[in-house]
């Protein structure tokens, strides 16, 4: 037995599934507990808990069953069981059910939000525009140059998690990851179509035949609806969303959107539909991740063996109360678990901590009078202490400790770095960029000219009279593109259309005898704001040169 | 536990892990040991899905390498193929703007702010390609090989849209072409002494200046130059006779350089190009030369004599 101290070992999810299928009868209404048979493989189940060993065997808990094997067989691969999880109700489970139903709203509803930017902008609250490479959320909009924004959300997004995991363990896992949302909405397809755990099973098992094609297909249908509306709701944020819908059941809209909404379809539907929990399992990096961010003062969904171990049954546990500890093996957690494990083998990549165990769990220690908590939150630091016998602490007590708060710290002041340089940001800007062949030009009066390309800025949602001022450089009259030299002067003003950038090619003519040197355009805007910006240049002659 | 192994080791199995009941590999790193885990089933589904992705793709698609070429493919797609169908979609696309560009008369542009604008982008490629190569990408010419520089605003034979245009077509000192854009400049090599000759250059570089200068250079100008070059050294764009009196010098100022392009003229010569660029071509050279900072109005200059000429479109 090694003696190491093991936080959350990490079980074959297959053999952990040993309640799913039902208990083995050694003799004639009478379980054999010593021995577990599963999936052809005897194992012992000699507990191994803080409550009834000795004290040090609080750091062996989880322990699972010792595989008293001779021969392992040979495999490969293994087949898939299905989940059918049973319905329940309680505390988690309603929060489960808030969480989604808030989730999928957002999901569904914000591309309908309408935002009023006067008549220059799209007036859609959420867009993400590609084509003109504008993104708009509410009242904000991000040009291209300013994707640190959307760098720093991103980085925001990654330090919640860290925050939400150091805290509360798996909860993004549990009740907000889309795969979730959605498994969690098609397995209540399946339990209105099919009926709950018990009759899909049973109707899993029945030959084909009429009944179960016409449920079969209704069912798919409803998977197939469910999952079209999932593909067709995400390429609403990328296009006016009632335009696109138009177009859409038109034939007009851009082939990228019927590939879109197909690819999203077929995917919702076979990884909400079909593959569900292997997801979690085999293909998503995240709780590899969290494994390693979780700590022995995360908040887990724990099986308090030390209490509930040895397991008997409610008959049992009268006639020998000492004996018994109060799990009394009803399964009940395993039914009702949507990823198909037993949490009493302790933490496990499978555990999506969604807590519907705890919602099954209380209630059958409800029915028999026996405390709540069997399952529960808690940290595996509190989980030692109480198996040691000290009084509980309660589980909101783990939230607050130093790595959370410093986790929610930083998470904080990026957000509130990011609002006030959103705040303060400007919405003009100027970029110049001189002409480097010819650096400059002489001129027939002797003069020289150096040109420019101006790129005038207007991040407002209305046409902006910009005017464009030369600082420094004596002497020196700019006339553009549009104007001639006849109209050459220190300022020259400009229209900026509403959200664009303008192009302005810039002459700048310096009398005779002036000499190469530094000086900058300033761009201010004709209205209340008056914003302002300034941008060197370099004016060259040949005089520099020679 | 230990025990256990040890049978499972004597049987020829691996060390089993107590934890999950798996199978190891057998190797062991550093005290690191590695679960032989089995795969879920329909792993190996999306291995004969790739198969299957790879066969069809295969025949779709070019796929076999041969010596000079790689196998159709039944879509006979290529990289090729397909930037060629852009390429025409590209040309579809400006067939309205070229259409519109061929039928307008050249000076109309510089009141279609819209349509120059499209004529610029499409004659700085052209320039690129037809015009960088005397007169330099940043059109800035070269004064060693007399390339006029196209940004300032001297121009030897004008420098309003149409006259542009005039250029552009016929070229400059072309056998073929008719009469205009053919003066040439006739050699003074002999003609004066070594002091006319010295005098007349200090005329010339005077002219740009307020400076007098010598009588005897004054009155060689007046005799031999003035009839092209005006008597104030304003030069002719009829002529195409340079304006000696500004700053700008096609082929230098130095008192050696004048001197030499008294003695022996050299002329710039430029193919026409009416023949070899297509019309829309052509005007949105025209636009673009006459956009790089010395353009000229034609409503300005058109008492001048230059902007004659005898193609009316």
């Amino acid at each position: 037995m090694p003696q190491t101290r093991r936080f959350g070992p990490m079980s074959n999810r297959e053999d952990g599934r040993a309640g799913s299928r039902p208990p083995r009868r050694a003799e004639e209404g009478e379980r054999d507990w010593s021995v577990i048979l599963e999936d052809g493989r005897a194992k012992t189940n000699e507990p191994v808990s803080g409550a009834v060993a000795e004290p040090e065997a609080t750091t062996l808990r989880h322990e699972p069953h010792e595989p008293p094997r001779q021969n392992l067989p040979n495999k490969l691969f293994e087949k898939r069981t299905k989940v059918h999880n049973k319905r329940i109700d309680g505390p988690f489970r309603r929060f489960k059910w808030t969480v989604m139903f808030i989730t999928l709203a957002i999901y569904y509803v914000t591309p309908w939000i309408r935002w009023d930017r006067g008549p220059y902008a799209p007036d859609q609250a959420v867009l993400v525009d590609i084509a003109n490479r504008r993104f708009y959320m509410f009242g904000i909009e991000i040009w291209p140059h300013e994707f640190y924004f959307v760098a720093g959300l991103l980085i925001m997004a990654a330090l919640g998690l860290f925050l939400v995991t150091s805290a509360v363990g798996r909860a993004w896992c549990g009740y907000a990851c889309p795969q979730t949302v959605w498994t969690d909405l098609f397995q209540h397809v399946d339990r209105f179509v099919d009926g709950d755990r018990n009759a899909r099973i049973k109707l899993d098992a029945a030959p084909l035949g009429p009944k179960k094609i016409a449920k079969r297909t209704f069912k798919y249908t409803i998977y197939l609806v469910i999952a079209f509306w999932t593909g067709g709701a995400w390429i609403m944020y990328f296009a006016d969303a009632p335009t696109l819908v138009r177009d859409f059941w038109a034939g007009e809209a851009t082939p990228a959107a019927y590939i879109t909404v197909a690819i999203l379809t077929l995917t919702t539907f076979t990884l909400g539909g079909f593959m569900r929990e292997q997801v979690c399992i085999y293909m998503c990096p995240w709780p590899r991740i969290q494994t390693a961010m979780m700590d022995e003062k995360s908040l887990l969904v724990t099986y308090k063996d030390w209490r509930g171990e040895p397991r008997g049954s409610v008959k049992k546990a009268k006639k020998n109360p000492e004996k018994y500890g109060d799990c009394i093996d009803c399964l009940q957690c395993v039914a009702v678990c949507p990823t198909g494990i037993d949490i009493r083998e302790g933490p496990q990549v499978g555990c999506i901590t969604c807590a519907l165990c705890i919602d099954a769990c209380d209630r059958v220690m409800a029915d028999i009078g026996r405390p709540r908590g069997l399952i529960d939150y808690a940290t595996l630091e509190d989980c030692e202490k109480e198996a040691n016998g000290e009084a509980p602490r309660p589980p909101w007590k783990a939230l607050l400790r130093p790595r959370t708060i410093a986790y929610f710290l930083i998470w904080a002041s990026i957000g509130l770095a990011m609002l006030f340089a959103l705040g303060v940001r400007s919405h003009v800007g100027l970029s110049v960029a001189p002409d480097r062949n010819p650096p400059y030009i002489l001129m027939s009066d002797g003069s020289v000219r150096n040109s420019y390309t101006l790129k005038l800025r207007n991040m407002e949602s209305r046409p902006r009279e910009m005017e464009i001022a030369l600082q420094g450089l004596p002497g020196a009259t700019m006339w553009t593109d549009t104007s001639r030299r006849e109209s050459a002067a220190r300022k020259q003003a400009k229209l900026v259309p509403a959200d664009e950038v303008l192009a302005v090619r810039t002459y700048v003519v310096a009398p005779e005898g002036t000499e190469t040197q530094e000086f900058s355009f300033r761009v201010t805007s004709r209205d209340e704001q008056q914003e302002s910006v300034e941008t060197e240049a370099r004016f060259d002659t040949p005089g520099a040169s020679e | 536990m230990a025990n256990r192994n040890a049978e499972n080791r004597e049987a020829g199995g691996k060390r089993i892990d107590a934890a999950t009941g798996t199978e190891t590999v057998g190797h062991e790193w550093d005290g690191i040991e590695e679960l032989d885990t089995p795969m879920p089933r329909w792993w190996l589904w999306t291995l004969y899905l790739t198969i299957v992705w790879g066969i069809a793709y295969v025949i779709l698609y070019p796929a076999w390498p041969l010596i000079d070429r790689a196998t159709v493919g039944v879509l006979e797609w290529s990289s090729r193929g397909e930037l060629a169908e852009d390429m025409r979609l590209a040309d579809l696309e400006t067939q309205t703007f070229r259409e519109q560009l061929a039928a307008i008369d050249v000076v109309k542009l510089q009141d279609n702010p819209e349509l120059l604008r499209q004529a610029i982008a499409g004659g700085r490629a052209a320039f690129q390609i037809n015009c960088s190569q005397c007169h330099g990408s940043g059109a800035a010419g070269s004064q060693t090989l007399g390339y006029p520089n196209l940004n300032d605003d001297a121009w030897l034979w004008g420098g309003d849209l149409k006259s542009i245009h005039y250029t552009i077509e016929h070229g400059i000192r072309q056998p073929t072409e008719n009469e205009e854009r053919q003066s040439i400049m006739p050699p003074f090599e002999g003609v004066f002494e070594a002091a006319q000759l010295e005098a007349l250059v200090g005329h010339v570089q005077s002219l740009g200046n307020d400076q007098a200068s010598h009588p005897v250079g004054a009155q060689l100008y007046a005799d031999n130059c003035a009839s092209c070059h005006g008597p104030s050294g304003q030069g002719s764009r009829e002529l195409g006779a340079p304006n000696l009196s500004d700053a700008i010098w096609l082929r230098g100022g130095s008192a050696a350089e004048i001197r030499a392009q008294i003695l022996n003229p050299k002329m710039g010569v430029m193919p026409g190009w009416k023949e070899r660029l297509d019309e829309a071509t052509v005007k949105m050279l025209t636009a673009y030369v006459w956009s790089l900072g010395g353009g000229e109005r034609i409503s300005e200059d058109a008492a001048d004599p230059a902007v004659r000429t005898d193609v009316e479109p």
